[in-house]
């Protein structure tokens, strides 16, 4: 059975890297405008699963579907071409370019059809998109690299943003950041959930802020998803309990 | 510090082609001080054969090093052309088309060290190395260890009969080289698959594609620079070019402001880097100053950029200017 009302689903993906089992099944479903948080300890196999979703690797087993269409990612870019956007946990950004070089990566504006970049386009549609969405950054023409942590990942998320898409994939966003700088993705994410136009998921470590951001969580351990719910019926401590829970196992 | 001069040093620490271009204004006013033989056109002639090779060897570098990639093999390839130069022409083709074949086997011979390099992930340092000594065993097996006479005719004039004819095709593929790396998704991609190599691939960036592209210009641009080289000394030399030109090109293009670890550089600054060193080998020469000299200058140059790069990087970064 499949669900046309569903932005993205997949189906017991597994994943093997070599001897290594990254993923032994993970199931999740992705409506539009919702957003999905994941849980879960370091190599638990997130940043994984968000690969494959992203058509950056390709699923052991299991299946995709977008819109109740089962799909099969060739690349990053035929994913894209499903309104699929990524924000991995390096950021994907060149720090030796500017900002917006790097919110034109790989989808250049040229002259026409001329071989030549366009930069005066990239310069101004990459200005507007980035207030679009309330981000601020000194200049455009700024290098990534002089950028702080928050406004390298919001450069990142308005990247994804700005090319359209329908589901916005976030590999720990609020990773290696102040609370302030967290405050503003989070403003980031909340102002672009209430747009209602792009599904999220989102991985992150810190559960309460999930909890407030998401729809629903779901936790990730040892390649296998051990909890899932409605945030509004999932408290904290209950999530704290399942990790004590899997540690306890995991000792015996 | 007035506004006026404060602006000026931030233009020459934020572009590293303005410094390396004030470091050549302020030599060539020294030497033309210090002798009156310097703005000669004989001796402006010989400063432009200095450094016209190392510029177009330089371009293909550059393009590398901004990638992550070293090409060392490259002064090889500058002697192997004009030798398949020579065996084309002499199997029939014309003297044009013995050119066109000299490069398209160069840049095989690029594209071969680049798969190696990307496919199996052997740093292009050990690849190029090894091709380095193959391409030499080869040109010496083909060649007998002989040098031959360039080929008459109209092809051999317009690309080396002029004095200046190197240089002015030096310059001219420099500035195209630097429109490409400024103004094409190509010259944008080479900075991203060297700046991040996984963010340029997770961005959809064919990284490898890039890499091997840049080994074939290299060696074409190797092999081109040979063969204007031969037709300007009317001669095909085995040992012309080597590691010495190599070298030095990858001197021009670190004095000029590419940085060794990847993901930033500039051609105009090569272009500049290898007229410094032009100037700074004739004008000791004129001067009478030892060849050695000469050396020990090079080396100190690029061991003080190198380190002013790194410096400069770290301060810009808490600075802002
Ligand atoms: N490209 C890869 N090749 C081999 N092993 C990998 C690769 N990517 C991830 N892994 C392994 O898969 C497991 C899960 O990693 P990852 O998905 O990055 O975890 P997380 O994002 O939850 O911290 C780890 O054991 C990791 O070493
Ligand atoms: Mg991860």
């Amino acid at each position: 059975m499949s669900d046309t009302n569903h932005a993205l689903e997949a189906r017991n993906i597994t994943k093997r890297f070599g001897r290594v089992q990254a993923l032994h099944g993970i199931s999740l479903t992705l409506k539009p405008g919702e957003m999905l948080g994941i849980l879960g300890d370091n190599g638990a196999g997130k940043s994984t699963l968000m690969k494959i979703l992203s058509g950056y690797h390709a699923p052991t087993t299991g299946e995709l579907l977008v819109k109740g269409e089962q799909v099969e990612f060739t690349s990053v870019d035929h994913a894209r071409s499903f309104g699929i956007e990524c924000v991995y946990q390096d950021l994907a950004l060149v720090n030796t370019l500017s900002v917006y070089h790097n919110m034109f990566l790989n989808r250049e504006v040229r002259h026409g059809a001329s071989p030549f970049l366009n930069h005066k386009e990239m310069r101004e549609r990459a200005a507007a998109a980035l207030e679009d969405i309330g981000v601020n950054v000194p200049s455009v023409d700024e290098e990534v690299g002089m950028l702080s942590g928050g406004q390298r990942q919001a450069i990142a998320i308005a990247r994804a943003v700005s090319s359209n898409a329908r589901v916005l994939l976030l590999d720990e966003p609020l990773a290696a950041m102040g609370a302030r700088e967290a405050g503003m993705i989070i403003a980031l994410i909340e102002r672009l959930k209430a747009r209602g136009d792009v599904s999220l998921i989102m991985i992150a470590h810190n559960y309460a802020q999930t909890l407030d951001v998401a729809d629903k969580v779901m936790m990730v351990q040892r390649g296998t998803c051990t909890f899932e719910g409605r945030s509004a019926d999932t408290s904290v401590l209950e999530l704290l309990d399942i990790v004590k829970r899997e540690y306890r196992a995991a000792a015996q | 510090m007035n506004k006026k001069t404060k602006g000026l040093l931030a233009l020459l620490l934020r572009k590293p082609e303005a410094s390396i271009l004030l470091v050549g204004i302020i030599l060539i006013i020294t030497f033309q001080s210090l002798t009156p033989d310097f703005f000669t056109n004989a001796n402006m002639q010989t400063v432009s054969q200095f450094f016209a090779p190392w510029t177009l060897i330089a371009c293909g570098e550059i393009m590398l090093l901004i990638s992550g990639e070293v090409d060392l093999s490259v002064g090889q390839v500058f002697a192997l052309a004009p030798f398949i130069m020579h065996f084309a022409i002499v199997a029939g083709l014309p003297v044009v088309l013995g050119v066109v074949v000299a490069l398209l086997v160069s840049a095989f011979l690029g594209f071969c060290i680049g798969v190696i390099t990307v496919r199996f992930g052997v740093p292009s340092f050990i690849t190029t190395l090894g091709a380095m000594l193959l391409f030499n065993g080869l040109t010496l097996t083909i060649s007998g260890g002989f040098p031959l006479d360039t080929p008459d005719g109209i092809t051999g004039v317009i690309l080396g009969g002029w004095e200046y004819s190197e240089i002015l095709w030096a310059v001219g593929i420099a500035l195209a080289m630097h429109i490409m790396l400024r103004h094409t998704r190509w010259g944008l991609h080479t900075v991203a698959a060297g700046g991040n190599p996984t963010g340029a691939a997770e961005a959809g960036i064919h990284i490898r594609r890039i890499k091997i592209g840049n080994f074939m210009m290299c060696s074409v641009l190797g092999g081109f620079a040979g063969i204007l080289n031969a037709f300007h000394v009317t001669s095909i030399d085995p040992n012309a070019g080597g590691a010495n030109v190599m070298f030095l090109a990858i001197a021009s293009a670190v004095i000029g402001g590419t940085s060794l670890l990847g993901g930033s550089g500039t051609i105009l600054g090569g272009l500049f880097g290898a007229a410094v060193l032009g100037i700074l080998q004739d004008g000791f020469t004129l001067l009478g100053i030892n060849a050695f000299t000469f050396d020990i200058i090079t080396g100190a140059a690029i061991l003080i950029t190198m380190i002013s790069n790194v410096q400069f990087a770290a301060w810009r970064r808490r600075s802002r200017i």
